[in-house]
């Protein structure tokens, strides 16, 4: 049972360590790849930020692939990890500095678990993301919370390496684009 | 310890599995002792009684004979082995030639089609004791609705033979499932109980979960995100039209079931991530909260009566299953196996319980009574779940999720003994069957 759960820890630490890199959820803000065209041949100054892009801090990429929009979660667990603190220290701040944006966090379960108790420990991981949110200056106002249980596996795999990045709360920016 | 465990469980089976029953007596199978030969029977041709129902007479007793193979209590005799043949419904049947054949049950039946309007006439017959069983009933329906007309005949004959009530005159409402498992699409589908007449009551746009019956068979609850969170919404089967249940704004709510009575809707609503269990009034939509604690409560199941509910919480630190009052109260832990236990749901006869069991990386359907005593576990897989029971309370229908990146959900239905495991046929893929009461 301890080798099993230094097992789980240590992958559970690897895939941690692996989320903050682009990923499919990464890849939702791929109005960059045609921005860059249009920047670069209209303005022609190369030295500037593409609004909108994983290097404009104030985007929704930036906030996905550089601050790292999920944290992950042990199984049946829903305490934040150290790592999941530190990834949202990083969205507690960039929350504030754009305030312009509201989040709906989303919990989810590994396929694990019966579909009705899933649904409650994802919003239990997802509301664990809130509170902490919360407990850093970000306005409860701006915060609100789903859970999809086992519905939405981003990893198909049956083994804890898929079921690792399935055990997840991910921050899902809304508004923001007008401003 | 394990072993310990092991063994109870198998001695606890092995103790439901009774001897062949001999056919000396009156034809006779009882269910609880569980059947090892299963009965022969034949089921002839119905007689055609006007010129149209030729091709009926011959469907219906197929389905007949389908419904009754089913149960895996019952073999039928093959025409091929026929000795006699049955011309007239009311000519005396000539028991030596079924006798010869082994045939212990014979159902004769005739059909008559007038318009639209269809009449089934049917007898049973204990051919070793050399007389009819119960008398011969008549069912008249419609002709769109023949394969009901089977079922009745069907579940008369079980009913007669098994003193059980019967079960084939149902249907059951699903969450049907295409796509692969990151992109997978849901809508309910309804169906008859062998997988007939299937038809789809939503579109795939937005997540469907676990559709409830209503009592009557009328109504179907159940949890849609399509309004961006989960909420509850009824829906009136005739009509298709629906409405939301119950959805305050910033909850969700989820797993609801009605009370015996139709007028009251358990349910699970997360609030401050908290999952707790509710009753609703579904005309007035006045709510009581019924626990109150930091664990989450939730797949609330009502006694048949009305007044107990069993749910399951992870209180004492993981799933296991509770029976408390239905208006609230102090709960009585009822599971205390080994791993843990989900989704209970009564039994319509209010003598068991059954569960989704998680163990050692497995899951199970599995059976107990309601003080927790004779737990019996009736199948394993890489994952069962989400159990659903006949209305005769002798059968229960279950998905099962393969493995790996191309797992699929289908449904299998298996019996309280642990015997009789079958794939029930779907359209697509399917989970979280409900298994609505007999037919009016």
């Amino acid at each position: 049972m301890k080798r099993i759960l230094t097992g789980t820890l240590l992958i559970a630490a690897l895939a941690v360590s692996a989320c903050t890199n682009p990923n499919r959820f990464g890849a939702d803000g791929s109005a960059n790849g045609l921005g860059a065209n249009g920047a670069n041949g209209s303005a022609g100054i190369n030295s500037g930020v593409i609004p909108g892009s994983a290097n404009d801090p104030a985007s929704s990429a930036y906030f996905q692939q550089a601050i790292g929009d999920r944290v992950l979660f042990l199984v049946d667990q829903s305490n934040l990890t150290d790592i999941g603190r530190s990834t949202l220290d990083g969205q507690a701040r960039w929350l504030l500095t754009n305030s312009d944006y509201q989040a709906v966090i989303e919990g989810h379960a590994d396929e694990q678990g019966t579909r009705e108790y899933n649904i409650a420990l994802g919003a239990r991981r997802a509301t664990a993301v809130q509170e902490y949110l919360i407990s850093q200056g970000v306005p409860s106002s701006r915060l609100r919370i789903i859970s999809y249980g086992k519905e939405r596996p981003i990893e198909v795999c049956s083994q804890e390496a898929c079921y690792a990045k399935n055990r997840r709360a991910v921050t899902v920016l809304a508004g923001g684009l007008t401003s | 310890m394990t072993l310990r465990f092991l063994s109870i469980i198998l001695a606890l089976v092995c103790a439901f599995v009774g001897p062949v029953q001999a056919q000396d007596g009156p034809l006779r199978i009882e269910i609880t002792e569980g059947v090892i030969e299963p009965l022969p029977f034949a089921v002839p041709s119905f007689q055609p009684e006007s010129g149209e129902s030729g091709q009926m007479a011959n469907d219906l007793a197929r389905v007949v004979a389908e419904d009754l193979i089913g149960t895996g209590l019952f073999r039928e005799v093959p025409a091929s082995a026929f000795i006699s043949t049955v011309s007239d419904f009311n000519a005396p049947v000539q028991y030596a030639d079924w006798k010869a054949i082994n045939a212990q049950a014979l159902v004769t039946g005739a059909v008559n089609v007038s318009g639209n309007t269809l009449n089934v006439k049917f007898r049973l017959y204990d051919v070793f004791s050399g007389a009819e069983l119960g008398s011969g009933l008549q069912f008249s329906g419609t002709t769109d609705g023949w394969r009901r007309m089977a079922h009745k005949v069907a579940d008369a004959v079980y009913s007669r033979i098994t003193g059980e009530g019967g079960y084939f005159d149902s249907r059951v409402v699903y969450v049907s499932e295409t796509g692969p498992k990151d992109d997978r699409k849901k809508r309910l589908g309804i169906m008859d109980y062998d997988g007939a007449n299937n038809k789809f009551l939503t579109e795939s746009g937005s997540i469907v979960l676990a559709p409830r019956f209503s009592p009557s068979g009328d109504r179907v609850l159940y949890t849609s995100y399509e309004s961006g969170f989960p909420r509850i919404y009824v829906m009136d089967i005739g009509s298709v039209s629906r409405r939301a249940l119950e959805g305050a704004e910033g909850s969700m709510s989820f797993a609801p079931r009605f009370s015996p009575s139709g007028q009251t809707v358990v349910y699970s609503l997360t609030n401050g991530g908290n999952t707790d269990i509710y009753t609703m009034d579904v005309n007035s939509g006045q709510s009581v909260r019924l626990t109150n604690t930091p664990s989450i409560e939730t797949a609330p199941s009502y006694s048949p009566d009305g007044s107990r509910i069993v749910f399951e919480s992870d209180r004492s630190g993981n799933q296991q299953l509770y029976v408390m009052s239905a208006t609230g109260g102090e709960p009585t832990r009822i599971s205390f196996g080994e791993g843990r236990y989900g989704t209970p749901v009564w039994s319509p006869r209010g003598d068991l319980v059954a569960f989704t069991k998680q163990n050692k990386g497995r899951f199970h359907i599995g059976v107990m009574r309601l003080d927790g005593s004779e737990e019996r576990l009736l199948t394993a897989s890489f994952l069962d779940e989400g159990p659903t029971w006949a209305p005769n309370g002798r059968v229960i229908m279950f998905a099962r999720e393969t493995q790996g990146a191309g797992g699929a959900s289908s449904l299998y239905s298996v019996d309280i003994s642990g015997r009789n495991l079958r794939p029930v046929r779907t359209p697509e893929g399917a989970s979280d069957p409900s298994w609505s009461p007999l037919q009016q």
